[in-house]
């Protein structure tokens, strides 16, 4: 389980972060909802470690994990699928989700076969370059990426963003069927509604840098949440 | 409304970078005087929008017409600051090692060349603007202190004063209150309405709560056109601008 507690994070002297508080479960999809610039990602980014926390705590899988360095917590099990998907845009497809292999033990560095169950279009895509794919294809690297490096807790930031519909709906199918077999946290951080209402087990809505709605989906006022990321 | 009464008037602006419509034939009709607060998801076109209007970006189509006679497309950045727009950029640019008062003295308008910089002292008649503008930006008790020993807000405050010291009749400001904390928020909101009883403003913002404490008339951009324009809860009631905020 990932725990965050009472973090605080500051860019320079402003602040982003106000004590926010949140738990992510194994074998359950949460989902972080907001408007734009409440948040969302700087929380993303204190749990992966790409920047320090002024003060609190990220606690995961029982060991305080809030000082180690990003590569540490790569190694630990803790997978990022960025916004905006940071494919590397001169390595091939396969030399993308190559990368993935730095946290694995070497007999263990090989793209599983499962990878293109889930993602069958990279199969046909190995030696084309990260940048030529479209923007829904390089989503779909991004997540095998991720998931090459056998998480345990994935956070995807975004995931549908500027992505066609049925790509969309083959992202949704992936995170659930990651969900079913268990294992696996998965921190969704979502602006699309509807996407993130149907997948999430429970829901944390944060505006100005604090969490001011969470609870199981089942429990929460669909009204209440909506109007909450609206104007 | 009359023509006289426009201050800025943007006319089926369009921009694209690579194929990509960052706006997409805006229009938007600004009063002289008035306070404006622009919203939208990311994307929207809202920095493009102030890129365009202090010459940062040449649009592919369209106008800018200032005080209804000047097409600021034709204007470069130092022109059309000289014709008394100016931009204040989200995150904070004071000179740190500088005090409060050195900071707003070196904003004001006039000679600011090394030689002015090194030697002169300001005149009365500067003092008292300076006076007046730390009253208005609630750095009265902070005159001493070095831009850096500021607060996040503060620093945000003096920015929007060494603004204020070129005396803009236009001021676009972009995402003042991020980062803040809630007091400097609301107090934000107060100096802004301050400064708009003399000068036109837009106010690009994600924080609804600031928006509202504005009180003005809102425009919500989405893939570089308006899409929905009025009060607070006027758009906010809106089913085109729920669903962009929703949706995908």
């Amino acid at each position: 389980m990932l725990t965050v507690e009472n973090v605080d994070l500051h860019y320079g002297a402003a602040i982003a972060l106000r004590q926010v508080s949140l738990t992510a479960e194994v074998g359950a999809v949460t989902c972080l909802l907001g408007r734009n610039g409440v948040g969302k990602t700087s929380l993303l980014r204190a749990i992966v470690g790409a920047h320090p926390i002024t003060s609190g705590a990220i606690v995961w899988e029982g060991s305080n994990i809030t000082t180690l360095p990003t590569y540490e917590r790569a190694r630990r099990g803790i997978s990022w699928v960025p916004q905006g998907r940071d494919i590397f845009p001169l390595l091939t497809v396969r030399e993308n989700l190559e990368t993935g292999f730095a946290v694995l033990p070497r007999g263990e560095r090989k793209v599983p076969d499962e990878i293109y169950e889930l993602f069958p279009i990279l199969r046909t895509m190995l030696r084309r370059r990260g940048g030529d794919l479209s923007g829904g294809q390089q989503q779909q690297l991004a997540i095998a990426r991720a998931l090459i490096m056998k998480p345990r807790l994935l956070v995807l930031d975004e995931p549908t963003e500027g992505i066609q519909p049925s790509i969309i709906k083959d992202i949704g199918r992936v995170i659930s069927l990651l969900r079913s077999r268990g294992g696996m946290a998965i921190l969704l951080v979502e602006q699309y509604f509807d996407f993130a209402q149907e997948l999430a087990d429970t829901i944390v809505v944060m505006d100005r840098g604090d969490v001011v709605l969470s609870g199981r989906r089942e429990d929460l006022d669909e009204a209440d949440v909506r109007r909450r990321l609206s104007v | 409304m009359t023509e006289a009464d426009t201050l800025l008037y943007l006319d089926g602006v369009t921009v694209s970078f690579d194929g990509f419509r960052a706006l997409n034939a805006l229009s938007l009709v600004l009063e002289e005087g008035e306070m404006r607060a622009v919203i939208g998801p990311n994307g929207a076109g809202k920095t493009t929008m102030m890129d365009v209007i202090t010459g940062k970006t040449r649009p592919d189509t369209g106008k800018v017409v200032y005080q209804a006679g000047t097409d600021l497309t034709k204007l470069d950045e130092p022109a059309i600051a000289a014709l008394g727009i100016g931009r204040k950029f989200q995150k904070p640019t004071v000179f740190e090692p500088h005090t409060v008062w050195d900071n707003l003295l070196l904003a004001l308008a006039g000679d600011r060349r090394p030689r002015f910089s090194l030697w002169a002292k300001e005149t009365r008649a500067e003092r008292g603007r300076i006076e007046e503008i730390l009253e208005t930006v609630r750095l009265v008790d902070q005159r001493g202190r070095r831009g850096g020993d500021l607060s996040h807000g503060q620093k945000q405050w003096l920015e929007i004063g060494m603004l204020l010291a070129q005396e803009p009749r236009l001021l676009l400001v972009d995402e003042p209150v991020a980062g803040m904390t809630d007091s400097e928020t609301e107090q934000t909101a107060h100096l802004l309405r301050d400064i708009n009883r003399t000068r036109a403003v837009v106010v690009v913002e994600h924080d609804m709560a600031f928006v509202r404490a504005l009180g003005v008339k809102v425009t919500v951009l989405h893939e570089g056109s308006v899409l929905s324009e009025g009060s607070i809860d006027h758009v906010s009631e809106d089913p085109k601008v729920i669903e962009v905020y929703l949706g995908r």
